[in-house]
């Protein structure tokens, strides 16, 4: 099939961006997202221009280094993928697809789709973890913990970071990220000690990158390419407004 | 160049315990006053970056992604092996330690295998305490499964997601340091040298991905967790970031760079589809448990999976191997494969074999299939448009993991002073076959419990003085990286990275692939000679250096590998034997399978860089097994 390309392009942080058109031909349906754009930049390469910078690493959507907004949409038209796993049959012969980098004032631009997502990182340092330091742990199997819990703390648990949730947000916030963290430890016996000390610090670190509110939309567990619950966003916010009663 | 292991002697189980108390220690109030320089983020950096800084060290932590989250341990899909023997079925830090020294076919160190058997334990406690969240069966205990090459369920496992969630563990105990100020992170950050003071690694030569900058960092030692190589293949089932750089430049200032020939080759990824294609895609060894292999019995039956009856299908490992069946070791899985499309009964004619769930399916239901596989099944189908529930997947073998890597000690510490290698860059502990689910094994013990201990002594007893980065080793180290840059950005060739990198993966993958013949190899090595010059004629790298450049970071890594696969090619080349990963096709017994010869080469193959216009020289570390007897490997 034979595409067309609109993609945006910048040159750094400061640099003002544009949308520039490039041609896609021979895309096989086979393709991933990501190989089709390989083909368009080692074109670019061949003829001595600069290729379309992008995030890409895993491939196999997990590591979260992947993003991009196509034609709107987080990760592309496809529930539940991120776009090293959307493939090319999903387009048709003919197609123009818009490719932006994510839009938040809190993911500055790099270069063009690049982002700098380290403020996900800082909100983590805030208290995304267990104060446990290595060898200070107890028999693995000293406490159970009722399946139904464990599996719901691995379904928050499975955020891959990539911040799709914000770029989908009209606010860009970034309650969804912030809260599965929260959800998978406030579901475990292990996250409980620090519960209410981690909600407050994880949040006021999120406000602090200037994160937009939630406005429960929902648009985040639309755009999640893990299909994480906005359920855990309810569950930050009680825990949230308890820690604030408690003086935490 | 002396390689002396420093394994403890006495009985194998006191080992550890007594190099612990024989080791020196650094004072908690000392441990504020050494600099220690972590390379890498995944499973070994952040665990060693985490670990160290919890004790008191000061810990500059470098990784090329934009967040240590993201470091390819992530994508481990199956699980991790411990010796916990909670399902009471005979399992035990001694037979944990032989499976392993067997799976990696009796060429790995003893006393190394067994300690990580032993540590095996402390590392599931560890990573339950951070909140890990592992498979739990309904009494609310952890659950295990089996993987390849064991007859015991010692695998702990996060759906299919293992890796993930052991790498998120180790990076929130890493974020917890940075918060406390002990660890300084430094993303989208690429090594690009090491440096050397009076012998002992003092720092590194690294470029910020963004903006080119060339930074210098000095440090008291250098720890190397920068993960294996296999995309020297270009076609591997590593990330696209995955290099050999940092391994590299430290084995040309002077490391041995140990067994590079030891390659696995994984049994169940998807086929290669397209000449675009630009990496493979793993299916977790543990569809191994419920999947069933099998091709048509005739060659060249074209006939789609559901229109071959059961008579017709030949379950060639069941067939081969009764008491191991589907759940024979990854080696003896991929070789198996690549006989039966040799022979022409691929499925469809490819290059590909059957994994069947139908059976499974039909006993336990689609829904507890799901429940195990479920992410696996969602992806399979993400990438073929293909439904596993209803048809086979087609699966092939594809590169995956380095057993070889940078030789170390028993300390984890390399032939160079202060430089240690933890996780998959080092080749420590898998001999030439690693079974399923000992990467994350290792990679967390080398970094949670090994080094934390080792590096206190080698501090303790070095005794270096302090250095700054105006020291005139680091101004030459820059001087030689930058020229380096320099030579790639002014080619003004006409031939694309990729593409040198796609053509010197079919050499890598022709010659030095599963199965290797001294011919293929002797001829490899001038095809990657002559490739390499044409690369350094005609490589074309766009942009500028003090620029987000991705044509140049790609371009130095394939310069790299260029260079690296002709060792590898050597290391094969000269080891006269097959032993695990590593097939020489004039040794094989009747049967087709590795014929090992321990009278040679029971032993590690350690190569000296010693210019680029000569050859590099090979040293032997022998290798002794007291308490496993030396056998042909049999899974029949």
């Amino acid at each position: 099939m034979n595409l067309t390309l609109k993609v945006w392009r910048q040159d750094g942080a400061s640099g003002s961006g544009q949308f520039v058109t490039y041609p896609a031909n021979d895309v096989s349906e086979h393709m991933s997202f990501l190989e089709m754009l390989d083909v368009v930049n080692e074109k670019l390469e061949a003829e001595g221009q600069d290729p379309i910078a992008f995030d890409h690493d895993c491939r196999e959507g997990i590591c979260g280094a992947c993003s991009m907004q196509i034609n709107g949409v987080p990760h592309g038209p496809e529930r539940g993928t991120t776009t090293c796993q959307l493939h090319m049959r999903t387009f048709k012969d003919g197609d123009s697809i818009t490719i932006e980098p994510w839009r938040a004032a809190s993911f500055p631009v790099v270069k063009d789709l690049v982002v700098d997502r380290s403020a996900f990182d800082r909100i983590i340092e805030a208290g995304g973890y267990v104060s446990v330091s290595t060898g200070a742990t107890q028999d693995a199997n000293a406490t159970p913990i009722n399946k139904a819990d464990a599996d719901e703390a691995f379904d928050y648990a499975t955020c891959i970071g990539c911040g799709a949730c914000v770029a989908a947000c009209k606010n860009a916030s970034a309650s969804l990220f912030t809260s599965a963290k929260l959800s998978h430890l406030a579901l475990l016996p292990q996250g409980q000690a620090e519960r209410y000390e981690r909600t407050a610090a994880m949040v006021a670190q999120m406000d602090l990158e200037g994160f937009g509110a939630c406005t429960n939309t929902y648009e985040c567990e639309a755009a999640c390419p893990k299909e994480i619950s906005v359920n855990a966003i309810a569950r930050m916010n009680r825990d949230y407004l308890k820690a604030t009663l408690l003086g935490r | 160049m002396k390689l002396d292991s420093r394994e403890p002697t006495g009985p194998i189980e006191e080992r550890w315990d007594k190099h612990r108390f024989d080791m020196k220690l650094v004072n908690p109030a000392n441990k504020r006053k050494f600099d220690v320089i972590v390379v890498g983020s995944g499973l070994a950096g952040a665990s060693a970056a985490a670990t160290l800084a919890e004790l008191g060290y000061n810990v500059r932590c470098f990784c090329y992604q934009d967040s240590p989250r993201r470091a390819h341990s992530i994508a481990a899909q199956g699980g991790i092996n411990s010796a916990k023997n909670y399902p009471n079925d005979g399992d035990s830090v001694f037979r944990l330690f032989y499976d392993t020294v067997k799976g990696g076919d009796y060429r790995s160190r003893e006393s190394n295998v067994y300690r990580l058997s032993q540590v095996s334990l402390n590392i599931i406690d560890q990573a339950v305490g951070q909140g890990v969240p592992f498979a739990r069966e309904y009494g609310g205990l952890l659950a295990n499964r089996s993987f390849g090459g064991a007859q015991v369920s010692r695998t702990f496992y996060a759906r299919g997601q293992t890796g993930q969630q052991l790498l998120l563990g180790a990076y929130q105990a890493l974020a917890r340091q940075i918060d406390a100020g002990k660890v300084k992170m430094y993303t989208r950050t690429e090594m690009l040298d090491v440096v050397l003071v009076d012998g002992h690694a003092r720092g590194i030569i690294t470029r910020n991905l963004v903006d080119g900058t060339i930074e210098r960092h000095a440090g008291d030692a250098v720890l190397l967790a920068t993960g294996g190589y296999s995309n020297v293949f270009y076609l591997s089932t590593n990330a696209m970031g995955c290099n050999v750089t940092a391994a590299y430049r430290a084995y040309k200032k002077g490391a041995a760079f140990a067994n590079p020939c030891y390659t696995q080759i994984h049994p169940t990824c998807i086929p290669v589809k397209g000449s675009y294609q630009s990496k493979l895609t793993l299916m977790s060894e543990s569809l191994r448990n419920d999947g069933r292999v099998w091709v048509p019995k005739k060659a060249g039956d074209m006939r789609p999976a559901n229109q071959i009856p059961e008579d017709e299908r030949d379950y060639y490992l069941e067939r081969k191997y009764p008491s191991f069946g589907n759940l024979v070791p990854r080696d003896v899985a991929s070789r198996n494969a690549k006989y039966v499309c040799d022979e022409n009964r691929g499925v469809q004619g490819g290059q590909q074999v059957y994994l069947d769930f139908r059976d499974a399916i039909n006993r336990v239901g689609a829904e507890a299939v799901k429940a195990k596989y479920g992410n696996l099944f969602h992806m399979y189908q993400k990438i073929t448009a293909e439904n596993p529930y209803e048809v086979p997947m087609r699966i092939f073998p594809a590169p995956h993991y380095t057993m070889g890597g940078l030789w170390v000690d028993y300390n984890l510490m390399s032939n160079i002073p202060g430089l240690h290698v933890l996780g998959e860059a080092n080749f420590s502990d898998h001999g030439s076959n690693r079974l399923g689910a000992s990467a994350l094994m290792q990679g967390l013990a080398d970094g949670y419990f090994v080094i934390p201990y080792t590096l206190g002594h080698y501090l303790a007893t070095a005794k270096q003085p302090k250095v700054n980065t105006d020291h005139p080793e680091f101004g030459a180290a820059e001087e030689a990286v930058r020229g380096r840059i320099g030579k790639l950005l002014s080619n003004n060739g006409s031939e694309t990275v990729d593409s040198f990198h796609r053509r010197l993966g079919r050499i890598m993958w022709n010659h030095c692939g599963m199965s290797r013949t001294a011919e293929g190899l002797t001829s490899a090595i001038e095809e990657i000679k002559e490739l390499r010059e044409e690369f350094w004629n005609n490589v074309s790298v766009t942009g500028s250096e003090g620029s987000f450049n991705s044509v140049l970071e790609r371009a130095g890594r394939v310069a790299d590998f260029l260079e690296f696969g002709e060792l590898m090619c050597r290391d094969a080349l000269t080891r006269n034997e097959s032993c695990g990963g590593h097939f020489r096709e004039e040794f094989q017994t009747e049967e087709g399978e590795a014929k090992r010869d321990d009278e040679s080469y029971a032993h590690v193959a350690a190569w000296e860089y010693t210019g680029d216009d000569s050859e590099p020289v090979r040293h032997t570390e022998a290798l002794d097994f007291e308490y496993v007897k030396l056998t042909q490997r049999s899974y029949k």
